[in-house]
């Protein structure tokens, strides 16, 4: 089962991930120049990648939905509701783990007038209301279908929105790092191999998660197949 | 052009009882009343740093929360009116294109929303005493923002009237795919009502053009899923 080796790769590089996270990778930030605790910088080791995996995830929803319009096939409804609930949980601790981060490292948890802080929040409650409308309709080939048609209008408005936030806050272009100026803390040498090992575990643990999520759908539409059958 | 027969059909509806834009321009009065008596005093204090009196830091969001929770009133019932009595099957039968019924849905919207706006910005002006500099470039910038704010909530307003819970989840699913609308819009409002001109907000005018046309382009390819059964 092809299934269950990307299972237990996800495990083990994730454990590992862990492991280097704690007690190997290194702070390429002076201890004497950064704001708060220099440790904090270790959050970054997990906070990038699990924000990209929330966009991969979210990207994966828009495509889904497109396909899913086109063919009607159920299996794509199945993959844009998996990929939009991991994306929620992954867009939801980036929000989190950033906070965390910010509290220490600037010294507010929400700093309002940051680009990327508004562009994640943005996603987060766009894909949230996506959720809200799939709980909303009982009928599953309508849910299925009005989903998915908010599936593509939230996600062509994500870089609408992320210009929009850049101009409204056009003081403060770029304080999280990486920055392309080179500002904030810069990547390279061996932070960039730790980073790349986390980006695999963590886009791992997002496809792995989807897959099983997918698996749960399946085996609750057998479920109801045959409470029909059954008469329950 | 049948969309305008469609928009002709609701607009003819709605001025025969007047009830949706009755409540649209009273409740939009209300916000603004609220908000007059809210921040009344404090509102003509002048900041010094700024060169500027409170009220011009919060009319441009004063004047997008009445207008597009005004809307949002008119939004929430345009489609709902037609699950009644099978009208929406009556329109599905138009020897027309799907998107003549969105069309004309757009049209129907923005003119009871227009016309909303316009009874809301004199009472705005009077409740704050306050001058508006820049009229014309006002007027734009309001057009564009409420016509982004229409050909996405006349999709989503589609897509909810099927749910259980519709006049609820439309601000819900609304507001986040509206926030490059309403942030470009009260920025740019901003300026336009402190003697600014284009060239100061160039950015968020690019912004509403482009929102306003992607929008209204994909709207086209996707409302005919909203209704179809």
């Amino acid at each position: 089962m092809p299934k269950k080796i990307v299972y237990a790769l996800t495990a083990i590089l994730v454990l590992i991930s862990m492991y280097l996270l704690f007690f190997v990778a290194p702070i390429p930030i002076d201890p004497g120049s950064a704001a708060g605790d220099p440790n904090n910088f270790k959050i970054f080791y997990f906070h990038l990648p699990i924000a990209i995996s929330a966009y991969l995830s979210f990207a994966i929803v828009f495509v889904s939905s497109i396909l899913y319009l086109r063919s009607k096939k159920q299996k794509w409804d199945m993959l844009s509701l998996s990929a939009a609930e991991v994306g929620v949980v992954f867009a939801f601790l980036t929000l989190v783990s950033g906070s965390i981060w910010g509290k220490s490292a600037w010294g507010a948890y929400w700093v309002s007038w940051d680009v990327r802080l508004n562009t994640s929040l943005i996603l987060f409650l766009i894909y949230l209301s996506y959720l809200m409308i799939r709980q909303a309709v009982e009928e599953p080939e309508k849910r299925a279908r009005l989903s998915a048609v908010f599936g593509i209008i939230g996600f062509i408005s994500v870089p609408i929105s992320f210009l929009s936030v850049r101009f409204y806050s056009k003081m403060h272009p770029c304080v999280v790092p990486p920055c392309p100026s080179g500002g904030g803390g810069g990547i390279g040498g061996v932070v960039l191999y730790y980073l790349l090992f986390n980006f695999v575990a963590y886009f791992l643990l997002a496809a792995t998660l989807i897959m099983l999520r997918m698996d749960n759908e399946e085996l609750r539409e057998k479920a109801n197949e045959l409470k029909r059958k059954n008469n329950l | 052009m049948k969309f305008l027969q469609i928009a002709k059909k609701d607009l003819k509806a709605e001025f025969r009882t007047k009830q949706m834009l009755n409540s649209m321009v009273i409740f939009a009065l209300l916000v603004i009343v609220i908000f007059s008596f809210a921040f009344g005093n404090e509102a003509t204090i002048f900041v010094s740093n700024l060169n500027k009196k409170i009220v011009d830091l919060l009319a441009p969001g004063m004047l997008w929360i009445a207008f597009t929770f005004a809307g949002m009133l008119g939004l929430s019932r345009s489609f709902a009116g037609e699950k009644e009595e099978g009208c929406l099957e009556g329109l599905k039968l138009c020897p027309a294109d799907r998107s003549a019924i969105y069309n004309g849905k757009v049209l129907s919207n923005a003119v009871l929303m227009f016309l909303m706006e316009m009874a809301t910005l004199p009472i705005f002006v009077v409740l704050f005493s306050y001058d508006i500099k820049n009229l014309p470039g006002l007027i734009v910038v309001i057009i564009l923002g409420t016509l982004g704010f229409i050909f996405v909530g006349t999709l989503l307003s589609a897509l909810t009237v099927n749910t259980r819970t519709r006049e609820i989840l439309l601000p819900v699913i609304l507001f986040p795919v509206l926030i490059p609308v309403i942030l470009s819009a009260v920025t740019a409002t901003g300026t336009m009502l402190a003697n600014g001109d284009f060239s100061d907000v160039s950015g968020e005018m690019q912004i509403l053009v482009v929102y306003d046309i992607i929008f209204f382009v994909v709207a086209q390819m996707v409302f005919e899923y909203t209704i179809e059964d």
